[in-house]
């Protein structure tokens, strides 16, 4: 079949049975655009920003567990679609980004719209393409899903010069990947699993350490199963979050610089992490020389980069977690005596009851952390719960009683402000059948505010809870703690109508001081099925807690104490 | 932990842009290089990239891995049995004591490559530590002009 570059990329992105793609056009990727307006395989969602696009497409992906599918045109369409891509390299989100590029002709000579795409792509993306001919886009595109989506899951960016997508060649669309330099390692090395189950048997206080790669490996079923059988207590990442269910009772809770007490001390006191699919990020770690200090390490991850990159690895097995785990659950059978591990839990236990995971409703204003609260009780599993980045993140993260992976949507490595509602919007286009909630702050929520238009174009009901704090929340609090309360440039007193806002894109809004009022809000907004700002006035001065400080260890943590802050 | 030395060779595919990405993961990461060389290899699609690097062997370790990481990447070797050369060009002036350079760089595998009216040009191919040398020992003849090639590499 002889078609034009343009057709081409609507035959493959059909061919990757892709139903959804996120977009803005311009002059670079206009032929696409044409083709687009012509076939009915997939629907087009304009968003408002670039940016938006990739970020929607990242929920959508994260929901769906399908690779996230994004078009732009070049230059300013390209760079503003640049923190979309570095979200999506740093939380390993399968994405296929495909961006106009001037003519061949007039690539290097300073064109209008023209910038050095691939250039400025390298350091954030899994891998890129300049497409120079028609004849090679079939295969890119081929491969671009499949590295998107294959090994460690990430964005790929695939730049089609605009005489390129109008060239026509003959189109078969391949139907294998053969790429001799790149062959991903999923199977672990079943003697290493064999030494690691040994090494946890003969361990006293062994401790799981569940990262996101079992969501993006589709393994929280069988880690549930291996955390049951063993009867091992675990903690979760910010990523994990929705791995173990929250009434799981081996769940200690979230780790890291707001995990909780019990969780960063079992980490402190453990004699074996068992790390699945975790990358020992800062944030979690703290001090790297205190960081499970009495404790060997069973690293299980598919990117060897990630094993011993930080913490030295005892045990490392490079591999698919599903694989891996499923392999030790038939060797744990055998060798590991659930029961043995009760002084350890009770010890988790102490540490629990000691400082649990709480807040204080001691001022005449809602607390966050309760409105987090009572969309878990009244919404539960029926929610898909995404953020933007600050305190509400962190509390959303603390707080919400999650029940399932991909229940969770948030920017975890990148920390994106403006990533929240363009996310939610992607989320609630993946699974209609869930209410899609944005927990947001007064900050980031003006980040991509833009986006209640597609909301009301698409009808894609998102609701955001915006936090309202008045402040930068989580930088104000690194003030008040570290900068002797000086709040530069934090102070957000000065605000928008979030109601006024809300309704003049075709959205509704409420303005909310009392729980009724939440409860009443949060009713309507499901009610009437449209983009909702539920503007919560909180609590001005809530600090996260419990905080290990930047560079601090573990078990140093702040913790809550019931009393006002002056 | 102390600095080590490292030959690292990596082998690619021949494609558009490859050496920025090995370039670029060398900046972004904060890595160390000392010399950088790289040629097609013949008679095949790939291309090899012979890296003198210095760090930390958890440093050496990790730019082994993240260099594994690159799509076009098909194999790092980095292994201290490697036969290790370098090529160096040095023009001095004519004027100079021509039979002392010339004995000079006959004792470090070398020869006259060029004279003209003004200079003469040597070269030199010796293991990197005895180019050092040669580089040492030449410096009384005035050198107007030293080019040095990077250390190419294969395994013993």
């Amino acid at each position: 079949m002889q078609i034009s570059g343009a057709q081409m990329v609507i035959e493959a992105l059909i061919a990757e049975n892709v139903n959804t793609v996120f977009g803005y056009p311009g002059g670079a990727i206009m032929n696409v655009y044409d083709e687009i307006y012509k076939q009915d395989g997939f629907e087009h969602i304009l968003t408002r920003h670039e940016q938006a696009a990739i970020h929607a497409a990242e929920g959508y992906s994260k929901v769906t567990g399908k690779v996230g599918v994004a078009m732009i045109t070049s230059g300013p369409g390209f760079t503003n679609a640049v923190t979309g891509l570095a979200d999506a390299y740093m939380d390993s989100i399968p994405m296929v980004v495909i961006s106009g590029q001037v003519p061949m002709s007039l690539i290097g000579t300073d064109g209008f719209q023209e910038i050095d795409a691939v250039g400025i792509s390298r350091s954030c993306t899994k891998h890129n393409y300049l497409v120079t001919d028609a004849k090679d886009l079939p295969r890119v595109l081929k491969e671009a899903f499949y590295i998107a989506s294959s090994g460690r899951p990430g964005p790929v960016h695939v730049d089609i010069p605009k005489d390129v997508t109008a060239q026509i060649e003959e189109f078969v669309y391949p139907e294998t990947v053969s790429i001799p330099t790149y062959k991903p390692h999923t199977k672990g090395n079943k003697r290493q699993i064999k030494k690691a189950i040994d090494a946890i048997a003969s361990a006293k206080r062994p401790l799981f350490y569940l990262g996101g790669g079992i969501i993006n490996s589709n393994a929280a079923d069988e880690v549930r199963k291996l955390v049951k059988m063993t009867g091992i207590p675990a903690v979760e990442t910010f990523m994990a979050r929705g791995t173990l269910h929250h009434e799981d009772p081996l769940l200690i809770s979230m780790l890291g610089m707001h995990g909780s007490y019990a969780a960063n001390m079992a980490m402190s006191e453990t004699d074996m992490v068992i790390a699945l699919g975790a990358r020992f990020d800062d944030r979690v770690t703290g001090k790297l020389s205190e960081f499970a200090k009495h404790a060997g390490v069973i690293h299980v991850d598919i990117d060897p980069a990630s094993i011993s990159k930080l913490v030295n690895a005892d045990y490392p097995i490079v591999g698919d977690i599903k694989g891996v785990v499923l392999e030790m659950i038939e060797l744990a059978k055998e060798k590991i005596d659930a029961e043995s591990y009760t002084p350890w839990l009770e010890t988790v236990e102490h540490f629990d009851k000691l400082h649990p995971l709480q807040y204080f409703e001691d001022t005449d204003r809602l607390k966050p952390q309760w409105c987090i609260e009572r969309v878990g009780e009244l919404l539960g599993d029926d929610a898909n719960i995404s953020t933007d980045v600050g305190q509400h993140q962190m509390w959303t993260a603390q707080f919400y009683p999650f029940s399932r992976p991909r229940q969770f949507i948030s920017s975890g490595g990148l920390g994106t402000m403006g990533f929240g509602f363009p996310a939610a919007l992607g989320v609630k286009r993946g699974a209609m059948d869930k209410v899609s909630i944005n927990f947001t702050g007064d900050g980031s929520i003006l980040m991509n505010i833009q986006e209640l238009m597609t909301a009301v174009e698409k009808k894609l009901p998102v609701i955001n809870i915006i936090l309202n704090n008045n402040y930068l929340g989580m930088v104000r609090q690194w003030q008040t703690l570290f900068y002797d309360k000086r709040h530069a440039e934090t102070d957000l007193s000065v605000q928008p109508d979030f109601v006024m806002l809300a309704q003049s894109f075709g959205g509704v809004g409420y303005v909310v001081r009392t729980k009724d009022e939440f409860d009443a809000a949060l009713k309507d907004a499901i009610e009437k099925n449209v983009v909702a700002l539920i503007d919560v006035k909180v609590e001005r001065l809530e600090n996260v807690l419990p905080m290990v400080p930047s560079g601090g260890s573990l078990f140093n943590m702040m913790l809550l104490e019931q009393k006002k802050e002056s | 932990m102390a600095d080590e030395r490292r030959v690292i060779s990596v082998i690619v595919a021949n494609e558009a842009s490859v050496l920025s990405r090995i370039a670029g993961l060398f900046s972004a990461r904060g890595y160390n290089v000392v010399s950088l060389t790289v040629a097609p290899i013949p008679d095949t699609e790939y291309s090899r990239f012979t890296i003198v690097t210095k760090g930390s062997v958890r440093v050496i370790e990790q730019i082994t891995k993240q260099l594994h990481k690159l799509i076009p990447v098909l194999r790092v070797s980095e292994t201290e049995e490697m036969i290790e050369k370098e090529m160096v060009m040095v023009k001095f002036p004519i004027t100079e004591n021509l039979s002392d350079i010339s004995v000079l760089s006959n004792a470090y595998n070398g020869k006259i490559a060029n004279v003209g009216t003004d200079t003469i040009v040597v070269m030199v191919a010796d293991e990197p530590k005895r180019v050092e040398h040669f580089l040492t020992a030449i410096k009384r003849y005035h050198p107007i002009e030293i080019v040095r090639g990077g250390t190419v590499a294969v395994e013993r």
